[in-house]
């Protein structure tokens, strides 16, 4: 099929598209559910995720907030203790940092707090990552924080078809989820396999098979896993790609099993090493799976530094494709 | 629901007994306290009771409360039996909360009590959040919202402010004004110290009152009731009142003069009520002593629930972490 | 090829019990291999599905050499390209010792499975040439650091091939899978043996060489006592009056269940000397000296002794008894025994000194029972008596803890129906 077509039946859609119609079709599918955050309604969305949603809903379902991140978030915890199930946008992650008191002493505590009297069926979406240059404070990657968290789901889609379906399941949920959509992937485009309607937010994917070498990662760094994948092939190495896609709880089965086959293992993860989810998946595969590794593990992270504006430091200060593929080469050895 | 409180004997009575339900309450926290029953933070009520008896007249079952960390007093007062309040606080499988919160943190769903909040201010948005979900459900259903006047100095105080009034939600917003933040006098931390006007800015309708007198607080509760019944939007009530007790257990109250708790303890809600009630023969002393002992017997009684109570297992420790489901 | 003794560089496989593509369960015989012990039925430790036998039958395969490759369930079964890359690795890299030191036969260093490594003379010079900073611990990877174990190679001695030299696991196979070629046949070639014959040549040079590497590293001690057997006797005769000949108990499962249980009391003699410390073993096995007709000896294990009936106790050594003398014995019996014990029976001698076989730390020699003067209540009385000998490892255990296993056995054996 052609691009065209597919374009033309719908298929073939942006990742931005996607979580477009993800919302409408949450909204469309359970009254309880309304979009709540800065800018969503009359401005369509800082990344336009949301445009002409306002027009379809009305402003009860798309809600504009004034800028008040613990307000707004804490009212989407409390309307979702009250029975709704809200869907709270945070324009980029970094904001979420003013609605931290929120999420993690209520949200994450009081289903547990309260002995399980209480549920927070919430779902929070917020843009995050690199790659914009956009400066430091509009270019944290703050899943792997999060995934800290105790009470939370944390989702990375970074695929079209994920940032499509993994809204509905997210929703559904009983307990609050937080799904953080990668700025450079708004505009990734692919096209939807016609078969899948649903995917699920507890599984990693193997996106591209490999008996040499694991690589692990999610987000924006998936793209340009896949792409070291296939330089490695070209020199004869094949690397397995996981797209973690659910930072927690992690499903330490998928990663496990990678591992356990190629013996090698490479992290990327946008985030900064230090405490990141890229330790804390080396440490378990260390700790569960140390007698099966045949090489050291690696993580190839964002530089500790704040994100600079300047292109040639900001693209110095992430994981690229390079280092990436020097990563997985060096685990083979000799050769 | 009428506005103004109908003061017969009955309800006389029933305020007066429910302000020494928490009162003596209480007392016996503070005794299991000492003798290591209850552990961890204790915040008590003494001297505020006004506050929270007179506030939960106004409001019916449909609606929700969301409390501060000094929660017994709006526990007590919104119906939650004193068992399971007691038990929670021994830590017991039978507690509000199977255990898990302790004094700062009862639950009760079928109560709409939407806990014991231990970060000041953070219940605020919860608050708007519930009443938005009423809004929205079309329940009719008001939301009491407590907080100390420490929240003022928080941002989220002011964007619930802003929020609640900005989207006409149903909320009452009770500011239970003690004067001291934990050790914090109020005009160490306030530019502008009527708390009330800060709602006011927000052009949210806001009064302050009288915090140790039941019947007035009870009055304007209904008044601010009605009006968020009707759809005006939130209210903002500071209730000026004064805590008898130190902020928690360990507190050598530095921060306050003795002579300053004697003129409190002078307007002691409770003593105060009985006089009344006794100048007006609304209270015989058949009726004190009879209300004493139902009183002593229902705290012997929760006490006795406590020290039946049993450890929840180990094993379900993570248990709830993350839900199953969504309780219905 | 596994390990199955202190004393084993070698292994034929004589018969091969599965093929390619069958599956196999942890337990299961997969192949008969003759050995200078007699053949042996070699059990496999893991599940999966054969996907290769490497050694054909007839082929010699050192220790620790490969005799087939495992799929583990769910793998697929397609063979790795490894073997030819290591060949030529093992070309490049590394000098094969027997170039350079004949006396050397093979290259990787053999170890029993979860055992002391066997100390064979390492060829020091080469060896220190082929690794120049011979201080610095090497790399190895988990992954072939397990492996190794399993099979018997010391991964130290390889030359790795993974990031910063390291020994990778595929190092550690190319080393299995190129040890029977790189292992020179001996001159004088084999003859074709039956199962369950042996050698009594190479035989002979096992037993040496374990007795002396047993006497050259072992500081033994060694302490006697005199044990009363009337009551045992009296107990045995009891037991066996009334019961055909095939339910009877010999004399020897007494001896044999005290000394279980007198293990369980003292345990510091029940185990292993392992990287310069004692590994007390969880279950009592104990290998029992068996005599074979052609000369020679074996010791296969009677697993938790401590926990059978005397008639199943009977069962049990009847059986290793005629599998020993018939050549069914399976690997792990061979490696499981974690104290011995030597009798000579009614024929031997009147006490027995073991030589300890290790890695184990002590073995009991039991004299045969006769009629003696013994002193009881006063009065000297003919009695069946027996000396019991406890040779110990000085390095594991010292005389007190072996003068509490020797009273602790007499204890039992005058209670025979405790037993």
């Amino acid at each position: 099929m052609r691009a065209a077509e597919q374009l033309a039946q719908g298929l073939r859609m942006t990742y931005r598209e996607a979580c477009r119609q993800a919302i409408r079709e949450a909204l469309n599918d359970d009254p309880r559910a309304f979009l709540m955050g800065e800018d969503v309604g009359l401005y369509g969305g800082c990344y336009a995720v949301t445009k002409g949603l306002l027009e379809e809903f009305g402003p009860e379902r798309i809600r504009d907030t004034p800028l008040a991140e613990s307000a707004f978030v804490g009212a989407g915890i409390g309307a979702a203790l009250a029975g709704m199930r809200p869907i709270v946008e945070i324009m980029t992650c970094n904001f979420s940092l003013l609605a931290l008191d929120q999420i993690m002493n209520n949200a994450a505590t009081i289903p547990h707090m309260s002995g399980g009297q209480f549920a927070v069926p919430l779902v929070i979406r917020m843009a995050t990552g690199a790659g914009r240059q956009l400066a430091a404070q509009h270019s944290h990657s703050l899943e792997g924080w999060y995934a800290h968290i105790p009470g939370l789901k944390v989702l990375a889609p970074g695929t079209v078809e994920d940032a499509r379906y993994m809204l509905k399941p997210a929703l559904a949920d009983p307990n609050p989820v937080l799904i953080f959509e990668h700025i450079v992937l708004y505009n990734a485009e692919d096209e939807l396999d016609p078969a899948v309607t649903s995917v699920d937010i507890s599984s990693a994917k193997v996106r591209r098979e490999g008996r040499d070498v694991t690589i692990l990662t999610y987000g924006n760094s998936l793209p340009k896993s896949l792409e070291a994948a296939e330089t490695l092939a070209g020199e004869g190495i094949e690397a397995e790609v996981v797209d973690l896609r659910v930072l927690r709880p992690l499903d330490d089965a998928t990663i496990f099993d990678s591992v356990t086959r190629t013996r090698r293992c490479v992290i990327v993860d946008e985030g900064w090493k230090s405490g990141s989810i890229s330790a804390e998946i080396g440490a378990r595969l260390v700790e569960e799976r140390f007698f099966e590794l045949d090489a050291p593990l690696r993580r190839v992270c964002s530089r500790e530094v704040p994100i600079p504006y300047a292109g040639h430091l900001e693209e110095a200060a992430l994981p690229q494709l390079p280092q990436i593929v020097e990563a997985a080469r060096s685990l083979m050895g000799r050769k | 629901m009428s506005e103004k409180p109908h003061l017969d004997r009955a309800h006389g009575q029933h305020l007066f007994k429910e302000m020494l339900r928490i009162r003596r309450f209480e007392a016996r926290c503070a005794e299991l306290y000492q003798a290591q029953k209850i552990r961890g933070f204790l915040h008590l009520y003494d001297g505020e009771e006004a506050v929270a008896v007179g506030i939960m007249q106004a409001l019916e079952e449909r609606d929700a409360v969301v409390a501060t960390y000094r929660d017994h007093g709006h526990a007590i007062a919104r119906g939650i039996a004193m068992g399971p309040l007691m038990a929670e606080m021994y830590g017991m499988l039978e507690g509000c909360s199977r255990g898990r919160g302790g004094s700062m943190h009862f639950f009760d769903r079928s109560k709409r009590f939407y806990g014991g909040n231990a970060i000041v201010g953070g219940g605020l948005p919860l608050a708007i959040g519930v009443a938005l979900a009423d809004k929205d459900l079309r329940s009719g259903a008001v939301t009491a919202c407590f907080f100390g006047e420490g929240a003022a100095g928080e941002g989220e105080f002011h964007e619930c402010m802003n929020l609640a009034e900005l989207w006409q939600l149903p909320v009452l917003f009770v500011c239970e004004n003690n004067l001291y933040a934990m050790g914090m006098p109020l005009e160490y931390a306030e530019a502008e110290t009527d708390i009330y006007r800060k709602a006011s800015a927000y052009r949210m309708p806001a009064e302050a009152i009288d915090g140790m007198a039941p019947i007035a607080v009870e009055a304007a509760a209904r008044r601010a009731v009605e009006s968020i019944r009707t759809g005006n939007g939130p209210y903002f009530l500071e209730c000026r009142t004064y805590r008898f007790r130190a902020h928690s257990m360990f507190d050598a109250q530095l921060y306050r003069t003795k002579e300053e708790v004697a003129l409190w303890k002078a307007r002691d809600p409770l003593s105060r009520m009985q006089a009344w009630l006794q100048e007006s023969h609304m209270l015989s002393s058949d009726d004190l002593a009879r209300i004493d002992g139902e009183v002593e017997a229902e705290i012997d009684e929760a006490v006795a629930f406590a020290e039946a109570g049993t450890w929840e297992p180990v094993e379900d420790l993570e248990r709830f972490v993350l839900m199953d489901e969504v309780p219905e | 090829m596994p390990a199955l003794g202190a004393d084993m560089e070698s292994g034929t496989v004589t018969e091969w019990l599965v093929e390619p593509g069958g599956e196999v369960r942890k337990g299961d015989v997969v192949a008969v291999v003759e050995t200078h012990k007699g053949a042996i039925e070699v059990e496999i430790f893991e599940e999966g599905v054969i996907a290769e036998l490497v050694a054909k039958e007839g082929d010699e395969v050192p220790v620790g050499g490969v005799l087939a490759r495992l799929a583990k369930p769910g793998e697929e079964l397609e063979m790795r390209e490894e073997p030819e890359a290591a060949e030529e690795q093992g070309a490049t890299t590394k000098p094969g010792p027997a170039e350079k030191a004949p006396a050397v036969e093979e290259p990787p260093k053999i170890a029993p499975p979860s055992r002391p490594k066997a100390e064979p003379p390492r060829p020091e010079v080469p060896a220190a040439a082929a690794r120049p900073a011979a201080e610095t611990r090497a790399k190895v990877s988990p992954a072939a650091r397990r492996r190794a174990a399993e099979i018997g190679i010391d991964p130290e001695t390889l030359e790795g091939t993974g990031i910063d030299g390291s020994v990778t696991l595929a190092d550690i196979e190319a080393a299995g899978h190129r040890a029977p070629a790189a292992r020179p046949k001996t001159a004088k070639g084999k003859p074709d043996k039956a199962r369950g014959s042996f050698d009594p040549i190479e035989m002979r040079q096992a037993i040496a060489a374990a007795m002396s590497r047993s006497k050259r590293e072992i500081p033994h001690y060694y302490l006697t006592i005199i044990i009363d057997m009337g009551r045992a006797q009296g107990w045995l005769e009891d037991y066996n009056r009334e019961r055909p000949p095939e339910e009877r108990l010999l004399p020897a499962v007494l001896p044999l269940k005290a000394t279980a249980l007198a293990l369980k009391q003292v345990p510091q003699l029940n185990g292993f000397w392992e990287d310069g410390q004692v590994a007390r073993a969880d279950r009592v096995n104990i290998g029992w000296a068996i005599a074979l007709r052609g000369g020679g000896l074996i010791a296969p294990a009677i697993r938790d002794v401590d926990t059978l009936s005397p008639s199943d106790l009977m069962a049990a050594l009847r059986d290793v008894v005629a599998r020993a003398r018939s050549g069914g014995l399976r690997s792990s019996e061979l490696t499981d025994p974690t104290f011995t014990i030597t009798s000579l029976g009614e024929r031997g001698a009147d006490s027995v000194i073991g030589v300890i076989y290790p890695p184990q730390v002590a073995i009991l020699g039991l004299g045969r029972v006769s009629e003696r003067p013994w002193v009881a209540n006063g009065r000297v009385v003919a009695r069946p008596l027996m000396v019991a000998s406890l040779s110990g490892d000085h390095r594991a255990s010292d005389g007190h803890t072996g003068g509490l296993f020797l009273s602790a056995l007499d204890r039992l054996l005058q209670e025979p129906d405790a037993l």
